[in-house]
């Protein structure tokens, strides 16, 4: 039995690697993708551009000017002369935000009267408008503070302050989390494909059968398709943990080898489900695009794009059966947070139980084309 | 080979291409299910609006003040808040993820408050392995401080002299999900344009059915059209079925016209399918064209459109190659005709560029389709 399985195995592997296209497609897209959306993929809002419409000129508005300026966030500054150049820029993109003076504003700042700066925001993309308003206000109540020293500072509470401190990324990095993510999210999507394609293509071109007569059990068949992608997700997961560990030196404080036994776990759990897909596919086609169908999903569903805890309940509830969403708290757990073993198992369980329902669920189903 | 176009043999060769569409159940998946699963998911499942966030709570100081700023936190709409005094149970959560935040209010605070040029600090930390939260912790806790600390001073005098006050256009109630939805009609449109264009031609390529038809009468120009046409009326339905979704279940505003949407939806399919049938003919391997529709189209769709990622913020080396990405050009356009209207200086401009990449791509398959051949 164990002669059978060695050469299903090689078989496997041979069929995968004899391509040397395929072979570049196992290992450069991973390492590429790992680059293009680590660094793209941020929720940062930096470099952006600002018009500004002043009727006023004087010198409060020029120097609100100046601060804009010289704000490390701001890109260019556009000198806009009329509302409907201000309605231009903001439609055609020219600018995310335009901020408008009134003639007299400094007149108004000069005389003490409280004064407002308008600011007008394309709401097109709602989520770094708010974050750029936050920057423009920001800019006016530092030179609102200046003007008139803070209200009541002998009030009861005016000296209360806080003290923020971010653990685990004192810097709030963004690279911190997005790389150590995309070992999970890369991984889950190299792994599925290969997966689901694997018995497809045999099906699509009819040597599955004669797999299938061979004298091969089907768990047999079953463990020599699941090798493959095995390896080549544990290759690609440690070329990944090399590269962000030792080229990017983001710190890596946890326990390794508890994550490679849950990384074991992770990529069984999706070679499970790849097989599930594989199983009720008829085609290759049908295999790639069910994959596709099923990972677009598990990726929202992960906790990358968007945190979890916010999902409505009972999208929470599907996200339990997901293997990115624990992986995914192991991997930034391991790197980041020194997670505690107990944590690394409490999130290794759900990956080996789904493993084990997917692979039980895909050996019935193909038994059941055998007979 | 010339590269006139006979009618009958054009009707022929469309029938079969559009019977071998309806009749794979798989195209059904990727023009019908598919964008009614994304719509879903950003409808319902990705928000970028803020929401309450599980912070815990550490009231060391039994005095009044710290009560009531404990109070301010527990009332504060952006957080839930598990009170306790267990600081070491709470970091075990921090760790776990299961508290994105703890604020600890120390045991001296309302004492030190009472004495005139003493700080009297809260403490805020935050889980910064997930660095969005973590900012958003921050900032809305500060806030909260904030204003309980303006609100107890209550001395009247708390205008502020100088103020910003922000008026968004085109979407006054900040939802993401304006923004979130046409963006995923991007998304769909890649799916079909590129990633199964590429795999069915691929396919014919794989099993030599290629071969057979390039063997038949039928010009060059005639075989790609066949195969571009039915995948391009496939595109536009399924973006006609994204759209009425996003405006009658989403309740998504649209504020341009449906002539405006045609046309910069028809002008990025263009590049979509050139692409796709450019993939096909490189590679010939239902295996290897997959997997570089995936990731040359479907991944910068999503990732270097600018839909959900700025581009601006983005570092320079990456936002050069965005420029390489014809959905780049659409998403704007796109927003547009949903939330603003039509812009048809913008919307010519964005599909002038996208029918050059077009032209690019369909000139490049011609030219691989060719190799294989000879």
């Amino acid at each position: 039995m164990h002669g059978r399985l060695y050469a299903t195995i090689v078989k496997e592997l041979w069929a995968l690697l004899r391509d040397p296209r395929s072979r570049i497609l196992l290992v450069v897209p991973p390492v590429v993708q790992l680059f293009v959306i680590g660094f793209a993929t941020t929720l940062e809002v930096k470099n952006f551009d600002v018009g500004v419409y002043d009727r006023d000129g004087g010198a409060y508005s020029r120097e609100y000017i100046e601060r804009l300026r010289g704000s490390p966030n701001v890109g260019r500054i556009v000198s806009l002369a009329s509302p409907g150049e201000v309605r231009a820029a903001i439609d055609e993109r020219a600018v995310i935000a335009v901020v408008m003076f009134d003639a007299r504003f400094s007149a108004d700042l000069a005389a003490g009267r409280p004064t407002v700066i308008q600011a007008i925001l394309d709401g097109r993309r709602s989520n770094s408008s708010q974050i750029v308003a936050g920057y423009l206000g920001d800019i006016a109540a530092g030179i609102g503070a200046e003007l008139r020293p803070g209200p009541g500072s002998a009030g009861t509470a005016a000296n209360s302050e806080s003290v923020i401190s971010h653990w685990f990324n004192p810097n709030l990095d963004y690279l911190w989390f997005a790389m150590p993510s995309l070992i999970v999210i890369v991984g889950m999507v190299t792994g599925l494909a290969m997966t689901a394609q694997s018995v497809a293509r045999e099906r699509e071109l009819g040597t599955f059968d004669q797999l299938m007569v061979s004298p091969l059990r089907v768990h047999e068949i079953l463990i020599g398709k699941m090798v493959p992608p095995l390896l080549i997700g544990l290759l690609n997961a440690t070329v990944y943990v090399l590269i962000i560990a030792f080229g990017f030196g983001i710190p890596l404080t946890g326990s390794v080898s508890l994550f490679f036994v849950a990384l074991v776990f992770y990529l069984l759990a999706l070679i499970g489900v790849g097989m599930l897909v594989s199983a009720v596919s008829q085609t290759q086609q049908q295999a790639f695009l069910g994959a596709f169908l099923v990972t677009v999903p598990a990726v929202v569903l992960s906790g990358y794009a968007t945190p979890i805890d916010n999902m409505p309940y009972w999208l929470q509830l599907v996200a339990e059966g997901n293997p990115s969403k624990h992986f995914l708290i192991v991997t930034e757990g391991v790197f980041l947070k020194a997670l505690p073993a107990l944590e690394i198992l409490r999130n290794t369980w759900p990956l080996a139980l789904i493993a084990l329902l997917t692979l039980a669920a895909s050996s019935l189903l193909f038994r059941s084309r055998m007979e | 080979m010339s590269a006139r176009f006979e009618p009958r043999r054009l009707r022929a060769m469309l029938l079969k291409e559009s019977l071998q569409i309806v009749r794979d159940p798989s195209t059904f998946l990727i023009a019908f299910v598919l964008p009614l699963i994304l719509l879903f998911l950003f409808g319902y499942a990705i928000s970028l609006d803020p929401q309450r966030t599980r912070i815990g709570l550490v009231l060391e100081d039994p005095g009044t003040p710290a009560a009531s700023l404990a109070q301010a936190f527990e009332n504060s709409r952006w957080f839930e808040v598990t009170g306790t005094r267990d600081l070491p149970a709470l970091k075990r959560d921090l760790t776990a993820g299961r508290v994105r935040g703890i604020i600890v209010i120390p045991q001296d605070f309302s004492r030190r408050l009472q004495i005139p040029g003493e700080r009297a600090q809260i403490q805020i930390i935050t889980d910064g392995a997930t660095p969005n939260a973590a900012g958003f912790v921050a900032g809305y806790a500060e806030g909260v401080r904030a204003s309980w600390a303006a609100a107890q001073a209550a001395s009247g005098n708390a205008a502020l002299p100088l103020e910003l006050v922000a008026r968004y256009w085109f979407n006054p109630d900040l939802a993401s999900h304006y923004f979130l939805i046409p963006g995923s009609v991007v998304i769909v449109m890649t799916m079909i344009g590129t990633l199964l264009t590429a795999l069915v031609v691929a396919r014919e390529w794989e099993r030599g059915t290629m071969e057979a038809i390039m063997a038949t009468p039928v010009t060059m120009a005639e075989l790609l059209a066949t195969k571009v046409i039915p995948y391009f009326l496939l595109g536009l339905v399924s973006m006609a079925l994204c759209t009425s979704i996003a405006i009658f279940v989403f309740g998504v505003p649209f504020r341009g016209s449906l002539l405006g949407l045609l046309a910069i939806s028809s002008a990025f399919l263009v590049p979509a399918l050139g692409q796709g049938l450019l993939i096909s003919a490189a590679s010939k391997n239902q295996f290897v064209a997959s997997q570089i529709a995936l990731i040359s189209g479907f991944l910068p769709a999503m990732v270097l459109s600018g839909f959900m990622f700025e581009i601006p913020s983005m570092p320079a080396p990456i936002r050069l190659i965005t420029y390489l990405v014809p959905a780049r050009y659409l998403v704007p356009s796109l927003q547009s005709v949903f939330l603003v209207g039509d812009l048809w200086g913008l919307f010519l401009r964005d599909i002038g560029i996208m029918l050059a990449f077009g032209a690019l791509f369909f000139a490049l398959a011609l030219r691989a389709t060719h190799r294989k051949v000879a």
